[in-house]
Order: C-alpha cells, then structure tokens, then sequence
C-alpha cells in the first residue's frame, strides 16, 4: 500500500487460526498481527469473537487514514477480561472501506463499549458506522466543517506537514500565526458562509434526544422497583401524567470535574435519561500528534491525565518502545515503577477527597488528601524539575536520574507516611454514616455491563472483574511484584471508593518492594540519548493501567520521524459511556456523587 | 493609609473618646483596600491549570491569606474570572457568558500559556489563541502550569491594579450601560458576531476568488 512502507504478511495464528478456519472468506491477513474482516461479515465475526472466542472487552476502536490508498481503516483492539484467556493478549482485527464512502458496520450491538469510540472515529475521522443508534458528533459539535483527523484536512493555522518546522524568523523576524492567515484568526469558513445570517445547529438535536424519552421506558424504571432498592418510590407513572423536567448540568458546574456536561431528563426526582455532553476541552491531541515527531509528543502527554502525567508518560513511552524494540535498563524501570505507583497514589488520594467534596464534605477531607498529594508532588519536581507536567520518561529510560537523597524522601514517605495517611482517611471515611447511607446501592453497574460498556480501572474492579492490566498482561517489571488485584463486589459508589483505598495499599506495597530491589546505580538510558528518535515503519499498541484505567496508546509509524498515525485510548472518555446506565432511575442528586465516583479527567476525556 | 493622629489630640473637631481611634484616607483607597482583600474567584476550571488553582486554595499555599480563598460557583456572586486553561472553541461561548453574568467591577485573570495565547494547543482546529481575543483581561500568569507561587504573585499584581483605580473614573459608576459582549456563535466554525460583516465580506471574495485557478489551465 502506498504511503506506508510493505510489511510483510503475518500469518494467521492462534484464534485467528480458528477464525479463519470458521469463516475463510470474511478474513485476510494484513501486514500486521491480525486479520483484515470483511465488511459485510463484521457483526457476525466479532460475535463469534465475543461467545466462542473469549473476546469479551473491547479495548479499542480507532480510524486510520490512508489518502495514498484512497482508504480508511477502522483498527479494533478486543482482550479477554472476564475469561482471563489468550495470556492477555489482544485481538487485532481491522476493517476497511474507501475513502469517499466510508461505511462501516457498527459493533455497539455486539460490544456496546463501542458506542463513543466510534462516534468518535465518525467526528474526527469521517467514518460512518452502519446501525450505530446515535451517530452524532462527539468531541467538535454538530454542524463544524469537516472531519479534523483526515490527512487532507487542514486548520486555520496550519503550516507545515511534520515539525520541525522550517524557520519562523527567517530574517530574524519572527511572525505569529495571526499574521499569517487571512483572518487573523485560528478560524476558516466555507466559501460564500454567512454569519450574518445563520443559525447554530450545535444545541438543537441534543434537546430533541433529552425530549423523545421512550414512556414504555418509564413505566420499566419505575415500576421495576417495587421492591425499595432505592430509586423511584413513590412513583405512580401509570396514573400521573406529568411532564419531563431537562436539566442541564455543565459545562460550567463546581461538581463536574472539569468542563464535562450532562443533559438530564427527570421524570419528578428520578432520572429517566442522561446524555454526556464532552468535548469543552478538545484540545486536538491526536491531530497535533501526529505533526510532531514522536519525543515531541511525550510532554503533550502530561496534558491528557493533568493528575496523572507519569502514567501517561510510561503508556506512550511504551508503545513507542514496542516498535524500536528496546528494553529500558534495569535502574530506569524501577524509577518507572516508582513514579507511576507513586502517581497512582496521588490520583486516588485527590479522586476520594474530591468524592467527598460531591457528597457534601466541602473541603475538609480534599485538603488532608491534598497535603499528601503535595508531598509527592516534591519528590517528582525533585526528579524531572516540574510538579505536574513532568515530562519524564524518554523511550528506553528516563530523562534524568534521581537527585541525591531523592530516594531517602521517598523511602520516607513510602513507609512511614503514606500508610499512615491511608488509614486515617478509611478511619475517618469508610464508616461514616452519611457516606455509607449515600454510597451503597448506588450507581449500580454490575460486572456484565462493565466488561460490555468497557469499563476499565478501578470502576471495572469495583464491579467484581478482577482485571488489571498490570496482572492480565505484566508490562514494565510488574512481574517481579508481590501484589494483588483489588477487587470489590457491588458495583456501587461505595465500593468504587473502597477500591481507591485498596489500591493505594496496594501501591504502597509495590513501592516498598521496589524500593528494597533498586539498584543503586547504574544506566537510565538504553543507547545514546537522541534529538531525532528513529522509529521503524509498524504499528503497536501500548498500554498501561493507569490509576483511571486502561490508558493505550496506539501508534502507527511508516518509518519517519513523526507518527503516522497517534490514538490515545482513553480510559476516562470510554468509561463515561456507562454512566448513561448507571444513572437511571436514580435520583438527580446522586448523579454528581455517581460521576465523582467514576473520577474522570477532561484532559484525557476530550483529548 | 493610615497616618498618625497626634495632630488631633487637640481638634475639637474630634470628640474625646476618639482620640487615638481615628483614622484619615482617601476614599479611594479604603474603597479599593476593601475590594482587593475580598476578591472573590469564580470557581470555574477548564484544564491542567486548573488543579494547580485548586492547590493554591489548600492548605499549603494557602489563598486565604490574601482575602480570596472563597471560591463562587455562581457568576453572580463572583468578582474575578481566572481563566485557568485551554480556551477551545466549544467552550468560549460558555465563558463570554459567564462574563456577562457577573456583576461590575470584574476581573479576568489569564492563567497560563493556554489561556494566554493557545499555549502548546495553539495550532489546534477547536483552540482558541488566548481569552483576549474575546474579554479584556487584567493580569496574565505565564506557565505551563504557573507554579501556585506564580499565581499567587498574579493575584499581588491584580491587587495593585486595583489599588491604582479610582472611584471618580470607574467605568461602573458612569451613567450608561456597560455593553455585555456578544457571545460567539457555534457554525462550520467559531463565528465572533463581532466580525460577521468582515468574515462575510471575506468568504465573498473567496467565492469570486474560487472560479479563477480553474481557468488557469486554458492560459497556459
Ligand atoms: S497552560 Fe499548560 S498547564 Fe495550563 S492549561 Fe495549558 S497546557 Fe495545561
């Protein structure tokens, strides 16, 4: 294929054996582990995948945009969750359809965790998903010119294919962006566009869904509760007609995590509906991405999990690594260790106090957690010269070693500090009565819906799928750790909150190990530190359990300097596709405690 | 502000049980000094940025020192805007409304490379390069984030600017409307109603523009 450098044609192994076998003509191979799936039998070959197969978490979903071939392609990543088979290992199947017709069927019927994904692929890229039930854009709203990820597709301010670009100041004279474009703007219209005369599409089809909420429904919610567990007593709907109440919560609300949105249909108290609004903050990663070379990409990593930059860090450093086909040094992994660990304590201990916050706790519990979250912040501005955005991991190793008495500290805090802190917050938590009366039962999501929905991280765990991907496919030198995979039962706030506690025990127990093991000195970098990294032509995808969950990076290369093709699987966005169901029938007032509990970051949500 | 009072110890101006007690000033500055020791922030966080404003309210740095640690959800209740991260173009319209909502005298400060000019995002199609494009801002921090200490010091800055304003010359107080500005529109891309005449004219001479390179060929 043209545009990408020939590999050669893998065979079919393993499962895809067994597909091909079952299926001959639906399947080919491409020039990647996995097969090439004929339209037509898509749905019935990923059903397979999902009942006979095994395949029941679908991990990824993401286009591809060949102009060269006159052709996209829709790349699926499924693993086992539930069933714990094929050694962790994922499914690669891929469909295609040509450019100016893209149609694919749509796989929300088989793996409903598909339903964003795809919606996605549809507004960035321009592939339509044949039988999706809502096709709708996601991140850009209704009505914006263009599908931004198609190669030909360019922004106001575009200036160059790949950086490094040439010279801004040839002359010395540096000119801005603005100075550039006709309209002195980031903006671009059609040819003979109106603004004087037009009218937004952007809000109407969202309250025309809020509006046609199906009654038989209704009647289901409501009357499915007779026996009190919580939500829709006191409803009589086959009596009373009354009218549905919208209300909308976002972008701009103290309780959203960020600028996230939810357009809520009430019928009384209970919610009959609720529709995630996103994309306030897209902030065009992957379009960026996949202009810079591949190190210039990794700060722009920090920028999607804010909370958790090293965990991102190590997800894109990894995919990266799988396609150089390099292994950090022995001291370089165990600072990795250290800083995502370390990371992952952070996160829960910011995601529980801001829980707090959602249930009416203002304040008071966040700043304990706060307190320790500082304390770690030290230690990775002490490492990599910045709290937040610590831009810290290069492919095969780190930026630079540990300080000196940088492991002192964090012994300190690792042993004597942390576990302390842990305790007091579940002393002073986990039996509180307001918490327990508010947390259980609600928000259920049982462990079906979470595997279906692709849930991941701890909201996965929480609802009893003991699946981490630091156990299901041992990444790093996770392998070499002493540690178990929480696990709760129901599903609930409640337990995604006791999760969070677990997990930071959990953390700490891996710290200290790793901690003892350490080298004391030694290399951080595999080969030659480079300005210019030389990524060979392939496709990998990489990933790593982010304290949010699963976190991949799915990375195409054609051999030059920038990625060819740069998808971030996040976990905070997939795992929101859940919370339509987790939410109904329940009252309006749980909805904020429901979406704390999931605790996602807008950063990685709209990308 | 405050000087002495010895020279009224005296003044039968000044009633016994005041001396010592009495205090002289401008009315600008007790006006300005009361303003600046209450700034309330609106709570209102876009992105990265954001979360080091939220450390900047806890305990360790600590905003409450300077009078402005009490964080309004509500527009209306709230006298300064930290715009802390990416402005995109799906958002703007919210934030010019929000701005509209609050009540004069208001601030903006701009937090960070993002809301400053785009900041790392800046070539993004859905990235808006910087909030000054749309509301008038009073002090900008630089950072990708600022350092909460970095904030800190916007906030001494704004003080200052707040300090050199006078009652007598405060738009606020002026007769007349101060003019809300227009929020933008949502279209086949961010429409500022500022400039429709412009853009119009512009896709205009793009549609004229557009017939001549296909004749081109027959030149040649
Ligand atoms: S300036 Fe940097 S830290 Fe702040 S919002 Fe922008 S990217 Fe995030």
């Amino acid at each position: 294929m043209a545009g990408k450098v020939a590999a050669p044609v893998a065979e079919l192994t393993g499962p895809l054996a067994v597909l091909k076998e079952k299926f001959s003509e639906a399947l080919s191979p491409g020039e990647f582990e996995g097969a090439v799936i004929k339209n037509e039998n898509l749905v019935e070959v990923a059903k397979f995948m999902r009942d006979d197969l095994g395949y029941d978490y679908l991990s990824s979903v993401t286009g591809v945009d060949y102009p060269a071939a006159n052709e996209v392609e829709v790349v699926y990543h499924a693993y086992s969750a539930r069933h714990g088979l094929h050694n962790g290992k994922p499914l690669v199947f891929k469909a295609r359809a040509p450019r100016d017709n893209s149609v694919v069927p749509s796989l929300v019927s088989v793996w409903p965790g598909a339903d964003f994904q795809e919606r996605e692929a549809w507004d960035l890229m321009g592939i339509k998903f044949e039988g999706h039930p809502n096709l709708r854009r996601i991140l850009m709203w209704e009505g914006f010119a263009g599908h931004p990820l198609r190669k030909d597709w360019h922004e106001a301010y575009f200036e160059q294919d790949n950086k490094p670009f040439d010279s801004r100041w040839p002359g010395g004279h540096h000119t801005r962006a603005e100075d550039r474009v006709p309209l002195a703007d980031n903006v671009a219209f059609p040819p003979g566009f109106d603004p004087t005369d037009f009218n937004s599409q952007a809000e109407t089809t969202l309250v025309e869904r809020a509006r046609s909420v199906d009654v038989s429904e209704l009647g289901q919610l409501v009357s499915s509760d007779g026996n009190g567990s919580g939500s829709g007593n006191g409803h009589i709907a086959d009596a009373i007609q009354t009218d549905h109440l919208i209300v909308n919560l976002g972008p701009q609300h103290p309780s959203t995590h960020g600028v996230f949105r939810m357009v809520i249909t009430l019928e009384g108290e209970t919610i009959l509906k609720l529709e995630p609004v996103m994309g306030y903050l897209h902030r065009n990663h992957e379009k960026i991405g996949e202009r810079n070379t591949f190190i210039q990409n990794m700060p722009f990593t920090d920028r999607l999990d804010y909370i958790a930059s090293m965990s991102n860090n190590l997800g894109y450093a990894l995919a990266v690594e799988k396609l150089m086909k390099v292994t950090p040094p022995e001291r370089a992994e165990y600072i990795r260790i250290l800083m995502v660990e370390l990371t992952r304590i952070c996160n829960h201990m910011w995601a529980i106090g801001f829980l707090l916050n959602d249930l009416g706790a203002f304040f008071t519990p966040a700043l304990y957690a706060i307190e320790e979250r500082e304390l770690v912040l030290d230690l990775f501005e002490a490492a990599s010269g910045s709290r937040m955005m610590c831009n810290y991991m290069r492919f095969g190793g780190v930026a630079r070693d540990l300080p000196e008495g940088w492991i002192e500290k964090c012994r300190d805090l690792v042993f004597n500090r942390l576990p302390k802190a842990t305790d007091d917050l579940d002393h002073f938590l986990s039996e509180n009565e307001i918490i327990r009366a508010r947390c259980e039962g609600v928000g259920n999501l049982t462990a079906e819906q979470a595997v279906a929905y692709s849930a991941a991280g701890p909201l996965l765990r929480a609802s009893g799928v003991p699946y981490d991907v630091r156990r299901a496919e041992p990444y790093s030198i996770y392998d070499r750790f002493d540690f178990d995979v929480a696990v709760r039962y129901h599903g609930d706030v409640y337990d995604r909150y006791l999760i969070r506690l677990d997990e930071i025990r959990q953390s700490i127990r891996i710290l200290q190990q790793a901690l003892d093991q350490m080298p004391g000195g030694g290399e951080i970098q595999a080969g030659k530190k480079q300005y210019q990294t030389r990524v060979p032509a392939g496709q990998a995808y990489g990933r790593v359990d982010g304290p949010k969950g699963e976190l991949g990076f799915y990375v195409v290369s054609d051999g030059n300097p920038n990625p060819y093709r740069y998808h971030i699987r996040a976990p905070s966005f997939i795992n929101l596709t859940a919370l339509g169901e987790m939410c109904k029938g329940q009252k309006i007032a749980d909805v904020v405690i429901i979406l704390g509990s999931i605790d996602i970051v807008l950063g990685e949500t709209d990308r | 502000m405050s000087q002495q009072p010895e020279q009224f110890q005296n003044d039968p101006m000044v009633p016994p049980e005041l001396n010592n007690n009495l205090f002289i000033t401008t009315l600008d500055k007790l006006y300005n000094w009361g303003r600046k020791r209450s700034m309330w922030p609106m709570m209102f966080g876009l992105a990265c940025c954001a979360i080091e404003m939220i450390c900047v309210a806890a305990s360790r740095y600590d905003l409450a020192r300077f009078g402005a640690e009490l964080m309004r959800p509500s527009p209306r209740q709230s006298d300064l805007m930290i715009v802390s991260g990416t402005v995109t173009k799906k958002m703007v319209p919210t934030i010019v409304r929000l701005y509209n909502q609050m009540p004069e005298p208001k601030y903006v400060l701009s937090m960070g490379a993002c809301a400053t000019g785009g900041g790392p995002f800046k070539e993004g199609y859905n990235v808006v390069s910087g909030i000054d494009k749309f509301l008038p801002v009073d002090v900008y921090v630089p950072g990708c984030p600022p350092k909460p200490e970095a904030l800190l010091h916007g906030f001494l800055k704004l003080f200052e600017k707040i300090e050199s304003q006078s009652i007598r010359t405060v738009p606020w107080y002026r007769k007349g409307e101060i003019e809300a500005i227009p929020v933008p529109v949502l279209g086949p891309d961010l429409i500022d109603l500022r400039r429709a005449v412009e853009i119009k004219e512009y896709t205009q001479t793009q549609v004229n523009a557009a017939p001549a390179p296909a004749a081109e060929p027959a030149h040649s």
